[in-house]
């Protein structure tokens, strides 16, 4: 057992890339024999993907999902920021300006709406749930734009670390429903080109959503979605703490 | 040679971050503005000009498409990492909020797409429906 440790653990990534390996081909056989190919074989293996990470943080009590289980350490690094961007960076290979051209104003009118449509489906739901203090409020419609909005905007105006954990929590949730949700309503909401792509990354802002949705989408589109994407937590730091907090603090 | 491509798209995620970093200290805000996102532009400038042809042409190229090609893969890696328990236990306030906020955003994902499709009057009014 001991040896089995040492050599999973000093070789974490390359374990890693193995058992992500294993986990594709075990979702593509799925996909074919169980779905006929109806469901994407990505989409699977993003739901197997997530029902891991599930089981990793109960067994564990960790936040990084399956990576806290020492075997495993290496999914950590290959599923973390800087291999995620890396890779995203890598999809704009082979993009055309002109679609990007076309797109750009709807892009652009699409991450300011997106935040503000999330912040204010988010506030409104606090003020449901009775909340109505504006600083709760403010930081609860920000976790819903994404979760690292809701943590940053929270403690910018003071927020109890109970009401960031909130933030947080509504911000996973809406991550993890786009990466499971939009293959299913890709075809509905006419995201097949790369114009609405773009939208949809604007919109939905988070990166981690987006780019596993995408993927289980169409892995064509992931470079226009992940181009607007990126920008919205951004836009989301910027004007949570301040306009969306002013507004909120005028209203309640 | 293989590592130049990979080594130009390493240039542009670390110069488009950079620039994301700055912007978002000009901004007075804690995060990275777009870093990926200028990037990806500073890649698709620099795969379509002659000057960096070499970079991203012939086996430089497959560098780049390799890990385009891993991008699947690193996006379950992505999902097996994250913080599921804690979404779950965040009760019915997170959940409703998460929720909610996903279907109005795909709701508005048509809406959105006409814009540049269709005569300006039309985009200008469904703007004005989403603020």
């Amino acid at each position: 057992m001991d040896i089995i440790e040492t050599v999973f653990v000093r070789n974490n990534l390359v374990v890693a890339f193995a058992v992500v390996g294993v986990i594709i081909w075990i979702s593509y056989f799925l996909a074919d024999k169980l779905t006929a190919g109806r469901i994407h074989g990505s989409a699977i293996a993003i739901a197997l993907g997530l029902l891991a990470a599930w089981w990793g943080g109960v067994v564990t009590g960790g936040r990084t999902g399956v990576a806290d289980i020492a075997l495993l350490g290496g999914i950590g690094l290959m599923g973390g920021g800087m291999m995620r961007d890396f890779a995203i960076v890598a999809t704009a290979f082979g993009v055309k300006l002109g679609e990007l051209k076309k797109a750009g104003l709807a892009g652009v009118i699409s991450i300011f709406a997106g935040v503000l449509v999330s912040f204010v489906v988010g506030a409104v739901v606090a003020v449901l749930f009775g909340y109505s203090d504006p600083v709760a409020i403010t930081t609860i419609g920000a976790g819903a734009v994404t979760y690292i909005v809701g943590p940053v905007t929270g403690e910018a105006i003071g927020a109890s670390s109970e009401v960031i954990t909130l933030s947080v929590a509504a911000g996973l949730i809406k991550s993890i429903l786009v990466m499971i949700g939009t293959p299913l309503v890709a075809k509905s909401i006419g995201l097949d080109n790369p114009q609405s792509a773009m939208v949809f990354g604007g919109l939905m802002g988070t990166t981690s959503g987006v780019a596993a949705g995408l993927a289980a989408t169409d892995p064509e589109l992931v470079p226009y979605g992940a181009m607007t994407a990126t920008f919205y937590t951004g836009v989301g730091c910027l004007l949570g703490p301040s306009i969306l907090f002013f507004i909120v603090s005028s209203i309640f | 040679m293989i590592v130049y491509g990979v080594a130009l798209l390493s240039v542009c995620l670390v110069v488009g971050m950079l620039a994301g970093e700055t912007l978002g200290v000009l901004l007075g805000v804690e995060a990275n503005v777009g870093g990926v996102g200028i990037a990806m532009l500073l890649l698709v400038f620099a795969s379509n000009a002659e000057k960096f042809k070499s970079l991203a042409s012939g086996a430089a190229g497959e560098g780049i498409r390799f890990w385009s090609a891993m991008y699947i893969p690193i996006v379950v890696a992505m999902a097996a990492r994250q913080n599921v328990a804690a979404a779950m236990d965040g009760g019915m306030l997170a959940l409703v909020a998460g929720v909610a906020a996903v279907i109005v955003s795909f709701a508005l994902v048509p809406v959105l797409s006409r814009i540049g499709n269709s005569p300006p009057a039309v985009s200008s009014s469904s703007e004005k429906d989403v603020h």
